[in-house]
C-alpha cells in the first residue's frame, strides 16, 4: 500500500506541478467542446439524467456524456479531480460548506450572471433551496435533483401485526420500539457500517431539543461550540435508545449502500428506518410491491417533548446541484441552464418517485403516479422553518471525518455521551 | 570462456533504475516534501516546517492505528507460517490424493484481493450471509464486533496469503535430496524427527524469505481492510495504511497524510533491515549435494 498511495500522491503531485507550469489551462476533459458531466449512481435517477443529456444532445453540437459514481468514493474522485487537470466540467455537489471549499480554491463558476441573465430561470427555483448554493451573495449551483429531507419510513404492516402506533412523538417512539421488540422484530433498521445514517439521529434529536442553532454555532464559531448541554442531553437521549435495543444486534454491519438496510424494511425483518426522502426511489426501485401495496409508511422525526426546536425542522439535503467547474466550455454553462428545469426533466423527475425543488409544481405532484409521498415531501419543505444542510456536508470534510468516526465509536458502546462531547470540543 | 564471466554492461540496468527512480524514488522524495506541507488537494501546498511531525507524535489515533498495524503483523505471521510449512511440505508429496488436494488449496491464490474481501464481507454479513443460514447457531458478528474485527480481518489476509507460502514451501520442499530421507530411514528416524532434523532446517531460508514477504504484506495491507470493514466498526480495525488513506482521501489532509505515510515507509524498511540481518538473510548457502 506504501507504493500505491506514493504513486496516487506522485499523481496528484505532478498534476499540481503541470496545472502551475500551464497557468490557467482550466479542464481539458472532453475535447472539442464536449462536456463531462458527473452524477452520484442511483438506479433509478441515472436513466432520466442520461435522457435529459441526450436530449441537451440531440438539439445542440455540444455532446455532453454522463459518468456515475457511489457516494464514498464520489467525494474523494471529486475532490483529486478538481485539483488535478482532469476535472468534470459539470459536478454533482451538496451545496454549503462542501460546495464552499471548491468556491474558495477557484475551481467553480460563477453563475450568477447566468441566472441574472434569465430571470425565467432564477424563479424557477424555490429561493430557499437556491440559496444553499448561494456563497458570499453569487450563485454557484443549479439544483438538478429533488429535496431531500430525512424522514421516518416505516412498515405499516410490521406495525399493525406488532399492534403498535405510528410514532408522533419521542415517547410513542419507545413504546413502538418495544413493542416491535417484544413482536420480534429489529426496531430500527440502522446502517451503521456507514456512519453517516448514525449522524441523521444526532442531527434530528439536537434539533428537536435546541433547535438548529446549536449547530450553527460549532459550524461558524468551531469546536468548542460542541461543549453545549444540548448536545449532551441529545447524545444521552440517544444513548438511551441504544440501550433499549432500539437498532437491534446487527447494525455495525449492515450497510445502505447495498440495499441491505432497505430489504430488511421491506421484508418485514425491521420495522423503521430513517433515512433521506431517496429512500422512497431506492424502495420503488428494488421492492415495487412494498411501495405499490401500501406498506411503506412514512412520518417527521418525532417531537420531543419540552424541547425547543420546532418539531417542523427538517434536516437532510435541500438538493443536489450541479456546479459547472471554472474554465468548462460553454456547452457546459448551456446544459446547466438549459436543461434542469427543462419540464420533460421535471416530468421525468416525478415519475421516479423525486420530488423537484422546482417552483408551483403541486398540480403535477398531485397528478403523477407517487402523489402521496411527493405531496408530503413538498409540503413538509414548503413548510419547515428551517432545513439544516447534513453536518457532514455542511462542516470542512476534515471535521466531518472526525465526527462520523466518534459518533461510530459512540454507537459501539466505545465512547459515553461526555466522552463523545470532549471527544469533539478537545478537537 | 573469459566473455561468459565477464560482467554485462551497466547500460542494461538503466531500464531498471530509471523506473526505480521515477516510480519509486521519486514519489518517495515527493511524499517527503508533502509531509512537511499543508495540503488539502485543490491548491498549491503550503510549507508548514515539522508541524505535522510534532502533530504525528501527540496524535493518539496515529499510535491507536500503528499499534493495530503491529499486532496485525504479529498476528497474520504467526497464523499463516505454520498453516503454510504443513501444507506446502505435505502437498510437496507425490501421491496423486495430495496433488487434486493441493490444487484445491491454491485456488484463493487465482482470486483478486477486491473479490475475495467482497465474498467475505457478504458470507458474513449477519443478515443476509452464513450467520443467518445457520441461525439456530447464533454466530457472533465477525465484522461488526469491534472486539472480533481484527481477527476476522487477519483470518481472511490468511485464507488468501496461505497458499502462495504453501507453494513457497511445496517447491523448497521438494528440492531437498531424497538421499537424506533415504540415510534417515535407514537409520530409523521416525516421520515427525525426520521433518524436525531434515525438512524445517532445510527449509529455514524459505521461512526467511517468506516471513519477509508477510511481514512487509502486512505491514501494507489496504484493500481488503478498506473492503471488508473500511477501518471500522469505529477504529477498531484502522490500521497505518489505513489511517493514512482515511485523513489523505476522506478528509483531505494531504499533508499530514504524507508524514503518516512517511512513517509507514521508514518502519517497514527498518523492520524488513532489521529481520535480513537478525536472519543472516545473505549469508544463505546452500547445503546440497554438487554445490
Amino acid at each position: 500500500m506504501v507504493r500505491r498511495s506514493v504513486g496516487t500522491a506522485l499523481g496528484a503531485a505532478v498534476a499540481a506541478l503541470t496545472l502551475a507550469a500551464c497557468g490557467t489551462t482550466g479542464p481539458a476533459a472532453g475535447g472539442a467542446g464536449g462536456v463531462t458531466v458527473w452524477a452520484l449512481q442511483d438506479p433509478a435517477l441515472n436513466p432520466v439524467e442520461q435522457e435529459s443529456i441526450e436530449r441537451f444532445n440531440s438539439g445542440t453540437d455540444g455532446r455532453a456524456k454522463l459518468e456515475t459514481f457511489v457516494n464514498d468514493p464520489y467525494k474523494q474522485k471529486l475532490r483529486v479531480s478538481l485539483g488535478s487537470p482532469n476535472a468534470p466540467d459539470v459536478f454533482f455537489n451538496w451545496g454549503g460548506g462542501n460546495l464552499a471549499e471548491y468556491v474558495d480554491a477557484g475551481k467553480v463558476a460563477d453563475l450568477t450572471p447566468v441566472l441574472e441573465a434569465d430571470p425565467e430561470l432564477q424563479s424557477a427555483f424555490i429561493p430557499s433551496v437556491l440559496e444553499t448554493a448561494r456563497l458570499d451573495g453569487r450563485y454557484y449551483g443549479i439544483p438538478m435533483r429533488g429535496m431531500q429531507p430525512v424522514v421516518l419510513f416505516y412498515n405499516k404492516k410490521v406495525f399493525a401485526d406488532a399492534g403498535v402506533q405510528a410514532p408522533r412523538t419521542w415517547a410513542d417512539l419507545l413504546a413502538a420500539v418495544d413493542g416491535l421488540k417484544e413482536a420480534g422484530v429489529t426496531p430500527i433498521a440502522l446502517p451503521g457500517a456507514q456512519a453517516w445514517t448514525e449522524l441523521m439521529w444526532a442531527e434530528y434529536v439536537l434539533d428537536r431539543l435546541a433547535g438548529p442553532e446549536v449547530f450553527q454555532t460549532i459550524r461558524q464559531d468551531g469546536p468548542a461550540g460542541w461543549r453545549d448541554p444540548a448536545v449532551l442531553a441529545a447524545m444521552t437521549k440517544l444513548g438511551e435508545l441504544l440501550d433499549r435495543g432500539a437498532f437491534g444486534a446487527n447494525f455495525s454491519s449492515l450497510t445502505w449502500d447495498d440495499s441491505a438496510a432497505s430489504t430488511l424494511l421491506a421484508q418485514g425483518r425491521a420495522g423503521m428506518m430513517l433515512m433521506g426522502s431517496w429512500e422512497y426511489s431506492r424502495q420503488l426501485e428494488a421492492n415495487p410491491e412494498f411501495v405499490e401495496g401500501g406498506d411503506l409508511g412514512w412520518l417527521p422525526f418525532p417531537a420531543i417533548s419540552g424541547g425547543e426546536g420546532d418539531p417542523g425542522n427538517v434536516v437532510g439535503n435541500p438538493t443536489n446541484f450541479y456546479s459547472v467547474t471554472a474554465g468548462a466550455p460553454e456547452a457546459a454553462t448551456e446544459f446547466v441552464s438549459t436543461t434542469l428545469h427543462d419540464p420533460e426533466y421535471v416530468d421525468a423527475l416525478i415519475a421516479a418517485g423525486d420530488v423537484p425543488t422546482v417552483t408551483g409544481i403541486e398540480d403535477k405532484l398531485a397528478a403523477a403516479p407517487n402523489a402521496d409521498f411527493t405531496t408530503w415531501v413538498y409540503g413538509l419543505v414548503r413548510d419547515a422553518p428551517n432545513f439544516q444542510l447534513s453536518w457532514d456536508q455542511d462542516l470542512p470534510a476534515a471535521d466531518a471525518e472526525y465526527l462520523l468516526t466518534q459518533l461510530q465509536e459512540f454507537f459501539l458502546g466505545n465512547l459515553t455521551p461526555q466522552a463523545f462531547v470532549d471527544a469533539l470540543a478537545s478537537r | 570462456m573469459s566473455t561468459v564471466h565477464q560482467r554485462p554492461s551497466l547500460w542494461y540496468a538503466v531500464p531498471a533504475f530509471g523506473f526505480f527512480g521515477l516510480f519509486a524514488a521519486l514519489p518517495m522524495v515527493l511524499v517527503l516534501y508533502l509531509s512537511l506541507t499543508s495540503w488539502q488537494g485543490l491548491e498549491t501546498p503550503a510549507f508548514l516546517g515539522l508541524e505535522n511531525w510534532s502533530r504525528l507524535l501527540t496524535d493518539p489515533a496515529a499510535r491507536e492505528s500503528l499499534g493495530l498495524t503491529v499486532l496485525f503483523t504479529a498476528l497474520a505471521w504467526a497464523v499463516q507460517t505454520p498453516v503454510a510449512l504443513l501444507i506446502g511440505v505435505w502437498s510437496a508429496g507425490r501421491q496423486r490424493n495430495r496433488a487434486v488436494l493441493g490444487s484445491v488449496f491454491f485456488i484463493p491464490l487465482l482470486l483478486s484481493t477486491a473479490a475475495i474481501a467482497l465474498l467475505w464481507q457478504s458470507l458474513l454479513n449477519p443478515n443476509f450471509g452464513l450467520p443467518q443460514a445457520v441461525s439456530a447457531f447464533s454466530l457472533p458478528q465477525f465484522l461488526g464486533d469491534p472486539r472480533l474485527a481484527l481477527y476476522t480481518v487477519v483470518f481472511v489476509v490468511s485464507w488468501q496469503y496461505i497458499p502462495f507460502h504453501a507453494l513457497l514451501y511445496q517447491g523448497a520442499t521438494r528440492a531437498i535430496p531424497t538421499t537424506m530421507y533415504d540415510a534417515a530411514i535407514i537409520d530409523g528416524a521416525s516421520r515427525f524427527s525426520r521433518f524436525r532434523l531434515i525438512t524445517l532446517p532445510q527449509l529455514r531460508y524459505t521461512i526467511v524469505t517468506s516471513s519477509i514477504l508477510m511481514v512487509v504484506g502486512s505491514l501494507t495491507t489496504f484493500d481488503t481492510v478498506l473492503i471488508l470493514t473500511g477501518g471500522g466498526p469505529g477504529t477498531a480495525t484502522r490500521i497505518a495504511p489505513l489511517y493514512m488513506y482515511d485523513t489523505g482521501f476522506v478528509g483531505f489532509e494531504m499533508g499530514y497524510a504524507s508524514t503518516i505515510a512517511v512513517l509507514l515507509l521508514v518502519f517497514g524498511t527498518t523492520v524488513s533491515l532489521i529481520m535480513m540481518r537478525v536472519t543472516r538473510f545473505r549469508e544463505m548457502r546452500s547445503q546440497q549435494e554438487g554445490q
